[in-house]
Order: structure tokens, then C-alpha cells, then sequence
């Protein structure tokens, strides 16, 4: 391990551990208003009318009649409104919000609106939604022609369902308008996103309107796209009002309200010769719900990643996100990459199964290397670490020998184990960073020389203020007390890009690495000075073209490999996690608890998704909405996991350091699903997979 | 008084007359500013809104005010001026258990609870003790890891 890597206190523990951060629910409420959403309770319908009761002094109600700027909140398409412009296209949709000074009066006085709908029919299958919001496709080699000279052609379908994020805190904003600037604070990833789309729906120029972000009690994705509706909504509210507006979810409204991870139906052919996959020929469908949202770029990571770690010589790749009447969904960590990656991997098992070869062995006979083109012809211009990997996980989990052992079982009890090889793609898609983003990030030394970062990256607990704190003190050779970094306000601090992609540390963390470099270099005892530094893009990458998705899709990737155990009581169904082994590469870890602790939190989500968090939306209605009926794992869920790092250096992230905290959620699933499916003897293909999906699979083999 | 509703909050003495059905939580974070207890689903589902009520780890949610009468209440506001507290927060710190932290003081309430009880407990009884408090974050082991480590150190102390 490098010196940096070696663990120190995490900046935020101290308020956090003793409950004295401020997160966006904790700010007095004396002087505010509180909101709740008017929201349709229909799948799709034409809002004809809102009849309101008579509201009390300092009681309001505020619609689309309210937008000074343009009812569209800015994210990709702008398509999603900040309040229903016409027509509700998805239950829960905003129509308006209420504001008031007493919360139990705002919520009596909401149930007595009423709304007037002409319902028209909406469209709950994206496999029957005739509006495709993004319909992509590229090629490699010539897979027809491979296809043409198969020995055998497999074809399968695979499904994954809806994830909740469930950070423990919910949603929230507050806005404030005051002579004539909005202030917009809460739990929000990507201040300048926020920023941008508030300056759009109010009309307000960037400098009169300033984002800052709360302590966020976790994210995931969650707070990405998302609070930029919300932060809309309510800044609209306090344009109207005058007063600042609070409003905070509460655990229905947060789970019924805001984003997921994208449900998906995927296709795969492949075409094997000689016992090697030649060719894959893939559709890959994304359900976007009622707006398109984030669901371009999360489908672009979808179909990217769709062949896996393997290389595949011919590859004819379709993706489509299409439009549904529920809920939108967007970013969740592994933005897209969970769902074709589970795709990808079942299919190899399926492959080898039929070949009699081991899985493990199947896959490492197809596993990309060094300088190989990647999916999209671009290439992996770094070591693939992937088989020393599997080594480690094989022998740390006893894969092997479990595998032999698990065959022909019989009794009540059967065991199984899978194992999965996955990688994430660290930073941006394509040349996101250099055309889109342009990152730029400033230290700032006072005249006591002590030196403030300020970059727009936000803290959600996924450590990167102490990440970034490290990297600034190690190269100035200051103690990090004498490092400054607060929140983030968009008045204050230069864009320097959204806190997604697992871009911070490998990216931003770079910047700041080049920027106290110079500062060192011009350093000035009891001077003020400022370092500003931007984004260079990495010579050696090969262009990427858009829409023939041809090229370096990425700067570099992390990758993983994961084995899982279970144990299934064929009686009830039950599913028991007996161990969880991961090796994770995300570079030279800045900090190797945080970085472990990453790891460990995104495998048990991965788990989570697997084989307990299902949601279901009944016509459009989440029923799923408290922690009894969407269950997450708890402590006593997966006892046995263990998570060790690989390193492979990055030379362009600081120390060495590449994206990491997007991959742990990538891996995790298929291993759970091989591992069931190595128990039960089916192929499976869907997730999540739950007992009574065992009970049905034993059902069909009329008990085994 | 009859409607008086008397307890002793983090060592005070306090003397409540309002609406005997408010919630704890909403008593602490509302009227007294306690934010350290966080509300993750004011359904008694997910443990971030943990108190200890007379040597009881509760949810404050699902407490109300009339239920309090007579009790002792601490919470993380009041705890974590106590030694046992800078045994966990010590331990917590040194592998990084804390990440996005909304979870954390109902995690620190639910191990005191945890080593009240059991002063040196194993993994399982952990991992058993701190299961009704959910973390979206960490996966646990870290939680895990430092409670034992808290255990450990700060041995004699519970
Ligand atoms: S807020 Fe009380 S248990 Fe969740
Ligand atoms: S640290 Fe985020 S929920 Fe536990």
C-alpha cells in the first residue's frame, strides 16, 4: 500500500457520530412554510381542473400559472415539467404544491382539494410503449457473417426489476427568495445541476441564484437528477410565496415520488464456434417511466457494458429506453451497468452448462486483455487484472471445490456458489469530460496560509472531502488540519462537474493534485492566492463518435470479481447468503477504509438487488413504499463478506486512483443468481429472485 | 397537574403539558431541537430515530409523549458526552464506520443498548443486536468491526 492510501479520521465522523450535522430536515422551521405535492393519482390524465378550499392567510397554492421561467426542468430532454403542464403522465406526477405555516394543516387542507381528470390510457409495459425516448445501436466486427458459421446459436431473454435507492434520509429542499436572488439548499449530489435547471424554471440569471448542499444522509444516484424537479418546485413555490419553503419528504412520498433504477427486458443471442462466443447480437430495453430524465445516458452505460468483461470479436448492439406512465426513473449507482452486466453473465453460465465446461473457466477463456478493443473498438489501454482476480476470490471462497461438491444434491437444504467478473467504466461516457463538463477546481490560500479545495464535488458519506483533504495536504506537505473544504455553494465554488460516474476522486481529485502542485511551486508565505485548474482530456484516448458509439467509451475501468454462497431451504423457499467474497480494483485507494467501506456497502446492495428488493408497480401505483414491504438488507443478512483490493495504478488519477463507487454494485447480483441456479440446477433469468421464485421453479420440477 | 407529563431528558428535568400523542421524535427534533435523532420512516422500521428510554433502546417514532411520563430519555445530544460514548466514537472513527451518517446515532444508542446488556459480545450477537437499525451505507462490517473493537477497548467500561 502507498502511504496515501493509509486510513485517517474521515472529516465528516465527529459532527456526524455526534448528531450535530445539519442535514436538510434538521434547519429551524420557525420562519418557514411547509409544502407538500398535490400529486395526480392517475396514471395518465388531463388535468381540466383544481378546485381548491379556501386557504387561510399565509396558505398557498402554487402550479404551473406560477412558473416565471420556463415549466420545463432542465436535465437532458427537459421534458419532465416542474408542475403538470397538461396532461399527468404518470401517478404522483406533480400538479402543484401547498404551502402553509403549520405542516398538520397544510396536510388537512390538501386532502380537501380536488382534482378534475379526463383519464386517457397510459401504457404500464415498456415492451408495448410505442415511444422510444432514446433508440441507440452499434456494431463491431461482422456478426452476421459469424453468426452464419456457428456451430450453435443460444438466444435468451432477461429481466431486472426496479431498485430503490433507500438512503435512510429521504428527498428535501429548501429555497428561499430574497431581494431578488434564490437560495436553494438540501440534499442534493450535483449543486451546478440544480443550479442550472432552477436559473431555467425561474428565470433568474446564474448569479442571482445560489445552490448550496446540506450534510446528505446518502444518495446512490438518488440525488442526482432527481432534486432537480424538487429544487424547481420549491424555488417556484418561494418566488410566489416570498417565504422560504421547505419541503421534505416523508418515506411514502419518497419512494413513490422519485427515481430508480431502470427495470429492463433484455435480449441476447450469441453465436458459438468451437466452444468460443464469436458473436453476440443484443436489444437491450430500459423502462424510462414517464420522462426521459437521465435515462439517455443510463442507457448508453447499458448498452456499452452489455457484452461484459469478454472479448467478443462481433457484436451487433440495439438499446431503446422507452416511455412508461410510472414514476421516472434515473441514476443508481452502476447506472446502467447492473442490468446488462447480470444479462451478460447468466448467459455465459447458460453457455458453459450446455458445453459441460465450468462457468469460471468459460468466462476466463473469453476475458478481454491488455490492448484488446473493447466493445465500441476502442481499447482496454490498461492491464486487465481479471484472472488474478478470479483467482483470489476462487481460493478465498473455495469455489471449486464447493462447485464440485454442490452437484446432485439432494435433502432439504441445497447449497450453491457463483461467481462473476465485471468491470464499471470509470468517468464520464465518451468525451462527456472534455466536451460537456470542462471541470474546473481552485484552491484558495488565505494570508494565515491555510488553504481551501473548492470544487462542486459533494460529501454523501462516500468520503471524498477526506479524499480530497489527503491529497491537497500530502502535496503541499500540510498538516490537514490546515486544509479547508465546506459544503459546496454554486456562489462560491467553480463547476467543477456532478458528483456521479465515480469521476471525484480519479478525475476532480487529479485536478486538485495538479492544482497544489502549482501552488506549491508559487507559494508565497502570508499571501492570498488562488490556483484555478481545468480538465485535460487524456491524450492516448481514441475519439469516441456519437451516435456510431465507436471508440474509448472510457478513460480507464475498475473491475471486480465476485463469488457468493447460498444456502436454500427447498421447503420455504428461503434464501441464505453463507458468504460474500470481492476483490475490487478501483486503482491505489486514497484511503483504504473508505475505499473498503464503499466496496462493502455497494456489494450488499448488489445482494440486496438480487434476492430481496422487489418493487413492483401495480398499474402504475408503488405499493412497495416503506421498509416492511421493500426490504433492504440488515446486519444479520449477509454475516460473511469479505472484500480485498486489488491495485491496479491509474496514471493519470492522483496516486494512481481510478473510479470507485459505482463498481461494487455491478458484481454482486450475478454471483447471487449463478449461486441459486447452481443450487437449484435451473437457469435463471431475472432478478430479483426471490423465495417465492424458488418455490415456483421447484413447482415446475414438480419438487426436487 | 393532570395533564402534566413529567421525565428527565438527557439528565434535565422536564415538565411536558402538550398534546400527550405527539410523537418523541417529533417532541426532540420540533420543540427541543435535538436533530441528532433522525427520522428515516416514522413507521418504527428503520432504527434512526433510536433513543434509550430507561435502559431501553426505543424508537422515538413510535413513542408517544404520554408513554414518557416517569421515563428517563437519552439521546445522542446527551450521550455522546459520556466516556462509553468516546469508547464507540473512538472506535467508529479508526475504521471509518461513519459514512453518509444518518444512520450513525441510532447505530451508537443501539450498541450502547448492545453492550449494556452484553459487555463482550461476539460477531453474531452484533450483528443481532444492531439488526433492528437499518444502514444503506456501510454493509455493516464496519459497524460490526467497531463495536467489537469498542467492546475491546473500552472494556470494563460497560
Ligand atoms: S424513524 Fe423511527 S424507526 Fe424509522
Ligand atoms: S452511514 Fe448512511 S445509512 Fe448508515
Amino acid at each position: 500500500m502507498k502511504a496515501i492510501s493509509k486510513s485517517v479520521p474521515k472529516r465528516d465522523h465527529a459532527a456526524k457520530i455526534s448528531g450535530s450535522a445539519v442535514y436538510v430536515g434538521d434547519h429551524p422551521t420557525d420562519d418557514l412554510l411547509f409544502g407538500r405535492m398535490l400529486r395526480s393519482t392517475k396514471a395518465r390524465a388531463r388535468v381540466l381542473g383544481v378546485k381548491l378550499p379556501v386557504l387561510p392567510e399565509g396558505y398557498f397554492f402554487i402550479d404551473k400559472n406560477d412558473v416565471p421561467g420556463d415549466n420545463e426542468v432542465h436535465i437532458i430532454l427537459d421534458d419532465n415539467p416542474v408542475f403538470v403542464e397538461e396532461i399527468a403522465e404518470h401517478i404522483g406526477d406533480v400538479i402543484g404544491v401547498l404551502a402553509g405555516t403549520d405542516e398538520r394543516e397544510v396536510n388537512i387542507l390538501l386532502k380537501q382539494i380536488e382534482v378534475d381528470y379526463e383519464e386517457l390510457e397510459p401504457v404500464f409495459d415498456p415492451r408495448k410503449s410505442d415511444v422510444a425516448f432514446f433508440d441507440f445501436g452499434y456494431e463491431k466486427g461482422d456478426a452476421e457473417k459469424a453468426f452464419a458459421e456457428a456451430d450453435k446459436i443460444y438466444e435468451e431473454d432477461f429481466e431486472t426489476g426496479l431498485q430503490e435507492h433507500m438512503y435512510l434520509e429521504t428527498n428535501g429542499i429548501i429555497a428561499e427568495f430574497k431581494d431578488g436572488k434564490m437560495y436553494v439548499r438540501g440534499s442534493l449530489q450535483c449543486p451546478y445541476f440544480v443550479h442550472r435547471a432552477v436559473m431555467k424554471a425561474t428565470g433568474l440569471s446564474s448569479e442571482n441564484v445560489s445552490v448550496t448542499q446540506d450534510v446528505i444522509g446518502g444518495a446512490f444516484g438518488g440525488k442526482e437528477d432527481f432534486p432537480s424537479i424538487l429544487g424547481c418546485q420549491v424555488a417556484v413555490a418561494a418566488y410566489k410565496t416570498k417565504k422560504p419553503v421547505r419541503v421534505v419528504f416523508d418515506r411514502h412520498e419518497d419512494i413513490e415520488g422519485t427515481s430508480k433504477r431502470h427495470p429492463s427486458f433484455c435480449n441476447y443471442k450469441a453465436a458459438v464456434k468451437d466452444g468460443q462466443v464469436t458473436a453476440l447480437e443484443i436489444d437491450v430495453l430500459y423502462d424510462a417511466g414517464a420522462y426521459a430524465t437521465m435515462s439517455m445516458v443510463v442507457l448508453q452505460r447499458g448498452i456499452i457494458g452489455c457484452g461484459g468483461v469478454y472479448n467478443v470479436p462481433n457484436l451487433k448492439v440495439r438499446g431503446q429506453a422507452r416511455k412508461t406512465n410510472t414514476v421516472p426513473n434515473g441514476a443508481f449507482r452502476g447506472f446502467g451497468g447492473p442490468q446488462v452486466f447480470f444479462a451478460i453473465e447468466m448467459l455465459m453460465t447458460h453457455i458453459a452448462k450446455d458445453l459441460q465446461m465450468d462457468s469460471v473457466d468459460f468466462k476466463l477463456k473469453h476475458v478481454a486483455k491488455h490492448n484488446d478493443l473493447t466493445s465500441t473498438s476502442g481499447r482496454f489501454h490498461f492491464p486487465v487484472p481479471i484472472p488474478a482476480m478470479v483467482k483470489d476470490i476462487t481460493e478465498a471462497s473455495g469455489y471449486y471445490s464447493k462447485k464440485e461438491a454442490y452437484k446432485n444434491q439432494s435433502g432439504r437444504f441445497r447449497r450453491g456458489i457463483g461467481l462473476a467478473a465485471v468491470y464499471h467504466g470509470a468517468g464520464f461516457t465518451g468525451n462527456g469530460e472534455r466536451d460537456l463538463i470542462k471541470a474546473v477546481v481552485q484552491l484558495r490560500k488565505d494570508r494565515d496560509d491555510n488553504v481551501e479545495i473548492l470544487t462542486a464535488i459533494t460529501e454523501m458519506g462516500q468520503g471524498v472531502n477526506t479524499a480530497f483533504i489527503k491529497i491537497v495536504a500530502q502535496e503541499l506537505g500540510l498538516p490537514p488540519e490546515r486544509v479547508i473544504l465546506v459544503p459546496p455553494d454554486t456562489a462560491r465554488v467553480p463547476d467543477s462537474g456532478p458528483t456521479v460516474a465515480s469521476r471525484s476522486v480519479m478525475t476532480v481529485g487529479e485536478l486538485l493534485r495538479r492544482a497544489a502542485i502549482r501552488l506549491k511551486a508559487e507559494w508565497r508565505d502570508g499571501e492570498e492566492q488562488l490556483i484555478e485548474e481545468h480538465y485535460k482530456h487524456p491524450e492516448y484516448m481514441i475519439p469516441f463518435e456519437m451516435p456510431a458509439f465507436r471508440g474509448d467509451a472510457y478513460p480507464t475501468y475498475s473491475w471486480a470479481v465476485n463469488a457468493v454462497e447460498v444456502e436454500i431451504d427447498t421447503y420455504t423457499g428461503f434464501i441464505d447468503i453463507l458468504g460474500a467474497w470481492g476483490s475490487f480494483d478501483a486503482g491505489t485507494p486514497i484511503d483504504e477504509n473508505i475505499v473498503i467501506g464503499q466496496m462493502e456497502g455497494g456489494f450488499l446492495q448488489s445482494i440486496g438487488y438480487a434476492m430481496m428488493e422487489k418493487m413492483t408497480a401495480d398499474k402504475g401505483y408503488i405499493r412497495n413504499n416503506n421498509f416492511s414491504d421493500y426490504i433492504i438488507p440488515t446486519a444479520v443478512d449477509v454475516p460473511n463478506m469479505q472484500v480485498k483490493l486489488h491495485v491496479e495504478d491509474f496514471p493519470l488519477g492522483p496516486y494512481g486512483a481510478k473510479g470507485a463507487g459505482e463498481l461494487p454494485h455491478v458484481g454482486g447480483a450475478p454471483a447471487v443468481a449463478e449461486a441459486i441456479q447452481n443450487a437449484l440446477g435451473v437457469n435463471l433469468h431475472k432478478i430479483p429472485f426471490l423465495a417465492e421464485d424458488v418455490m415456483d421453479v421447484l413447482r415446475r420440477k414438480g419438487g426436487i | 397537574m393532570a395533564n402534566e407529563i413529567r421525565f428527565k431528558l438527557n439528565g434535565s428535568e422536564i415538565v411536558y403539558t402538550g398534546n400527550p400523542s405527539m410523537r418523541l421524535v417529533e417532541y426532540l427534533r420540533g420543540e427541543k431541537q435535538l436533530t441528532g435523532t433522525k427520522i428515516g420512516c416514522k413507521q418504527g422500521e428503520c432504527g434512526a430515530c433510536s433513543v434509550i428510554m430507561d435502559s431501553e433502546l426505543v424508537n422515538s417514532c413510535l413513542v408517544a409523549m404520554g408513554r414518557v411520563n416517569g421515563a428517563e430519555v437519552t439521546t445522542i445530544e446527551g450521550y455522546s458526552k459520556t466516556e462509553k460514548f468516546a469508547a464507540l466514537d473512538k472506535a467508529f472513527e479508526s475504521v471509518s464506520a461513519v459514512q453518509c451518517g444518518f444512520c450513525i446515532p441510532g447505530m451508537v444508542l443501539a450498541s450502547e443498548s448492545l453492550l449494556a446488556s452484553n459487555p463482550h459480545p461476539t460477531e453474531e450477537e452484533i450483528r443481532e443486536g444492531i439488526s433492528g437499525n437499518l444502514c444503506r451505507c456501510t454493509g455493516y462490517n464496519s459497524i460490526v468491526k467497531a463495536i467489537e473493537i469498542a467492546a475491546e477497548e473500552g472494556s470494563g467500561l460497560w
